[in-house]
């Protein structure tokens, strides 16, 4: 079903004239109240009249995540805090989060967006939402609550965590709408197995899966194991949240990315060189209608390409091929953003220990898992066991306080970490997301 | 009064104690006494050697890690309660023996044992004062 027939079926060169209107104001807006903006416009020797087409999008200067760390925590916001009616962060980096803000229309949009993109995966008025994205700084928990209210569904807010309940009203409450992470459905389905339930025999109908990377074999078998359509939902903190792109219930090809309310860009994320449609690059995304904390040309560091052909569901807008990777070092696991130097940081604040460590991704029954390889050298080594094992367990124990991640942590001798022309290969990621 | 003992950081992988034993053997290392501490992931080897600074130098050489710790020989008299009575002492004087293993060797009519005490200096006078012979350095190292 089309949410709203208008915008998401509007013909090609309306939405574009749609799209450079919705540009310039949001231009005028960030360059008279964001200074960073105006600074950077300025050393580009630009100004919002500089765009006068879409192409004209390439003359603006790229926003990266670090910017938005250097202007924590509000300064990248485009609205007065007395507009802003809700914070957001995501995990950075360096131990500070990146926030972000919406004012009133921004939530507006936002859950008009969610509607959409549950409407895409076939979702109605009726439909009983399981909603086991987590609630809390991230956006996945509240972003797909509102767009469910908002459709006219039922939402059921879990949030994250406890699956034995998450079975419980699963199966009592007849949910027909499961919104969670890939790996996390999968989890679900194996937990219900083990209490002698099998979830293809209850109401649940659609699974929209997004916040970490998957493959198609993991979509059979998600689809296969619970006995649904499982759909990829595509969104991220610094432009709105989930509700960024989804593929539609028809073609399961390709996420729509709501081209009213975002420009997509292909670009080589080595030289910033835009690439023409159809070309594999790094996606990055220009938010026209946001006023909280717009983002120019933001890159995201996600690497696919977009779709131009019309789709067969009637909407208009461009579709991008599910992510296949990343051009920068982070890592998601279990949903959670991780980058190796946020794990170094730890490392490194943990006395003794010389950062000579490896990061070992795998996925075993459907979950991620992290092992840390620490090469164990005189300053830290003990004739104690109790020692070493201390060590492990602090390391373990500050990691998931600072990244919310769950880990092991292996003592390996030193020099074992494979390194290449000096440089020890950091990440050893096992998933397969091909 | 204190021996110095090596101790060896080991992974928990087949091979790895040959390895050690091998690099020991090249060096013209004797092993005087041993413990190995195990974990499900990594062990930690504790060694009395005849050259404790050649033992080293070859394990580090062959990049291990090795430390050097000071413990404690004590003698023990080889009979029903002997280490018991060592070990009455030295909780009457409120040390707290981190762990101990045995020599092979005898001196005389006696047992000798290996200490690691968290607090070795309190240790050695809590012994002394319990008229219990600890052993010098260079004594255990040659037995």
């Amino acid at each position: 079903m089309i949410w709203n027939d208008e915008f998401e079926t509007m013909p090609k060169e309306a939405l574009q004239a749609l799209q450079l209107k919705r540009l310039q104001k949001t231009l005028q807006r960030v360059y008279e109240s964001v200074p960073f903006y105006r600074e950077s416009f300025k050393k580009a020797n630009i100004t919002p009249d500089s765009v006068q087409s879409l192409d004209d999008i390439q003359k603006l200067p790229f926003t990266l995540k670090q910017d938005m760390r250097d202007n924590y925590p509000y300064g990248l916001f485009a609205a007065p805090l007395d507009q802003i009616v809700r914070i957001h962060a995501s995990s950075g980096t360096t131990g500070k989060p990146t926030v972000v803000g919406y004012t009133q229309r921004d939530i507006d949009n936002w859950s008009e967006l969610m509607a959409r993109s549950f409407a895409a995966a076939g979702a109605h008025s009726g439909d009983i939402i399981h909603n086991a994205y987590g609630y809390g700084l991230f956006t996945g928990g509240l972003g797909a609550h509102y767009g469910a209210e908002k459709l006219g569904a039922s939402v059921i807010p879990m949030s994250g965590g406890n699956t034995k309940k998450q079975i419980m009203i699963m199966k009592d409450f007849g949910s027909t709408v499961l919104t969670c992470t890939p790996s996390y459905c999968l989890y679900l389905a194996e937990a219900a197995a083990e209490e002698g339930i099998d979830i293809r025999d209850l109401p649940l109908r659609v699974g929209i899966h997004g916040a970490e990377p998957w493959s198609e074999q993991m979509r059979d078998e998600i689809e296969a194991k619970l006995g649904i359509k499982a759909l990829d939902i595509y969104g991220l903190s610094e432009i709105l949240g989930p509700g960024v792109a989804i593929e539609c219930i028809e073609a399961q090809n390709g996420l729509h990315i709501w081209e009213d309310h975002f420009i997509p860009e292909i670009i080589n994320p080595d030289t910033g060189e835009v690439l023409p449609h159809g070309e594999q690059g790094e996606l990055v995304i220009t938010t026209i209608t946001k006023e909280g904390i717009p983002m120019i040309r933001y890159r995201t560091r996600d690497i696919t390409r977009i779709l131009p052909e019309p789709c067969v569901c009637g909407r208009s807008h461009a579709r991008l091929e599910r992510m296949s990777g990343r051009s920068d070092d982070m890592m998601i696991i279990r949903g959670v953003n991780v980058f190796p130097s946020q794990i170094e940081a730890i490392l490194m604040k943990i006395e003794g220990v010389e950062p000579h460590y490896q990061l070992v991704i795998d996925r075993e029954e459907n979950l991620d898992t992290l092992e840390i390889h620490v090469e164990v050298d005189e300053a830290i080594f003990s004739d104690e066991v109790k020692v070493l094992q201390g060590l492990s367990k602090e390391i373990r124990n500050q990691i998931k306080e600072m990244l919310g991640v769950t880990c092991e942590v292996r003592l390996v001798e030193p020099k074992t970490i494979a390194r290449s022309e000096g440089k020890a290969q950091r990440v050893i990621d096992n998933r397969d997301f091909s | 009064m204190k021996v110095e003992q090596i101790s060896i950081f080991i992974e928990n992988k087949s091979g790895r104690l040959a390895e050690v034993t091998r690099i020991l053997g090249e060096a013209g290392v004797n092993i005087r006494a041993l413990s190995l501490a195990d974990t499900s992931d990594f062990g930690i080897l504790r060694l009395i050697v005849d050259q404790v600074d050649l033992a080293k130098d070859a394990l580090k050489a062959d990049g291990f890690t090795v430390n050097k710790t000071e413990v404690i020989a004590v003698e023990v008299p080889d009979k029903p309660k002997g280490l018991f009575g060592i070990l009455d002492t030295l909780e009457n004087g409120n040390v707290n023996v981190e762990y101990m293993y045995a020599f092979v060797e005898r001196c005389g009519e006696n047992a000798v044992i290996i200490f690691r005490f968290d607090d070795t200096e309190s240790a050695i006078k809590v012994l002394l004062d319990n008229n219990i012979n600890v052993l010098k350095g260079e004594r255990v190292c040659q037995m």
